[in-house]
């Protein structure tokens, strides 16, 4: 049992990670700067939303997946806090994407080892995807470091401020730690940028605790499911 | 063998000249009276195509009269790899290069080498944007995943 418990835990933990920032990344479809921004966006966003799905469709009996991502509140939800920050620029929304996708490829590569058939079985698959994210945000964090004047001070500005949630992707999963700083620091190094100084981190998203800025993001999420419960297409 | 037939059917509605065994997406099926379990995996995991097949599966199916039970399966996971040989090479008619090493991508018009890559995420999630360098045509790259 305990150990089912936690395959549960971890498939609602990542499921939930990817169904908040696969929405805070559908923010940007038809503001992206550029059109093929716009559509890799849209892109990714797709991606963590089929990997959310996958995942909600199989965390309990009797819940369905909408059920779980629609009808429940802020504080039920367990997603890491860096997937709730807001867009900001696109300078912003890059960092947050780069720190995250660099955590996913180590977290997918354990996870497609696990027990679980369903578990391993999406994390395999979202590894291949996770590659395509990561070489995107990637891309864009040396372009931007390495850019001009003003993109290398939004891409600095946008990574020190995603840099207070980093510790927290790794409460669960330390043993992850020294690939995703050997990762971070080779695109950095690329970037001709430096790493953030470490500053006071949060945590608490895995237990519910979460930023102000979650409950207005459901608000948008849910508030169809809400008033018109039971509907369908 | 009808039931194969049937399924034979069912293209993939964002590319609408491949059928989803080319595609490599239908993992099997398994009647018991009239009840038919079909098993498929999705290309990517966000794939919006994946509604539809569903939809269609179940409509062509009940047209027979048959009950469609449709599973998905994520292991072990779609690769391009999973395309068959005649889907390859209708991609290609179509105009959608094939999924392959980005050096060895050919301009599914002139034929010629080297293109250029004018955004890695197309018109949808599975193809990249390129353009020719020789003949100047843009054209989507199904992107190669495995």
């Amino acid at each position: 049992m305990p150990e089912d418990g936690s395959r549960m835990t971890e498939a609602l933990n990542c499921g939930d990670d990817n169904l908040v920032i696969a929405q805070r990344l559908a923010e940007w479809v038809s503001r992206g700067p550029d059109l093929e921004t716009d559509i890799a966006l849209g892109n990714i966003a797709l991606d963590h939303l089929g990997v959310a799905r996958a995942l909600l469709g199989n965390v309990e009996e009797g819940r369905t997946e909408d059920e779980l991502a629609m009808l429940r509140s802020e504080r039920e939800f367990t997603n890491l806090l860096i997937c709730e920050q807001p867009n900001g620029d696109f300078a912003q929304t890059i960092a947050r994407q780069f720190l995250f996708d660099a955590y996913q490829l180590g977290l997918w590569e354990k996870l497609s080892r696990d027990s679980d058939e369903i578990l391993a079985g999406v994390a395999a698959k979202a590894l291949l995807e996770a590659r395509y994210h990561f070489r995107f945000s990637s891309s864009w964090v040396i372009r931007l470091g390495d850019g001009t004047h003003e993109s290398r001070q939004r891409m600095e500005a946008g990574l020190s401020h995603m840099w207070r949630f980093v510790d927290e992707l790794f409460e669960k999963h330390p043993d992850l730690r020294p690939k995703w700083d050997r990762r971070v620091d080779d695109m950095l190094n690329e970037a001709t940028l430096s790493r953030p100084k470490d500053s006071f981190q949060r945590g608490g998203g895995r237990d519910g605790f979460h930023t102000e800025h979650l409950g207005h993001l459901l608000a948008e999420m849910q508030w169809v499911a809400r008033a018109y419960p039971g509907a369908s297409w | 063998m009808v039931i194969a037939e049937l399924l034979d059917q069912i293209k993939d509605p964002e590319i609408p000249v491949l059928t989803i065994a080319e595609l490599g997406i239908l993992r099997g099926f398994d009647v018991v009276g009239s009840a038919v379990t079909v098993t498929i995996t999705p290309t990517y995991s966000g794939c919006p195509a994946m509604d539809a097949i569903k939809a269609d599966i179940t409509s062509i199916l009940k047209g027979h009269g048959f009950n469609a039970i449709i599973k998905t399966t994520y292991s072990p996971p779609w690769t391009t790899d999973m395309i068959t040989l005649e889907g390859r090479a209708k991609l290609g008619r179509i105009g959608i290069a094939p999924p392959g090493p980005r050096s060895a991508v050919r301009c599914p018009r002139c034929f010629n080498g080297s293109p250029r890559t004018v955004s890695e995420f197309g018109s949808t999630a599975c193809k990249a944007l390129m353009v020719c360098s020789n003949c100047g045509e843009p054209f989507d790259l199904f992107k190669e995943l495995r």
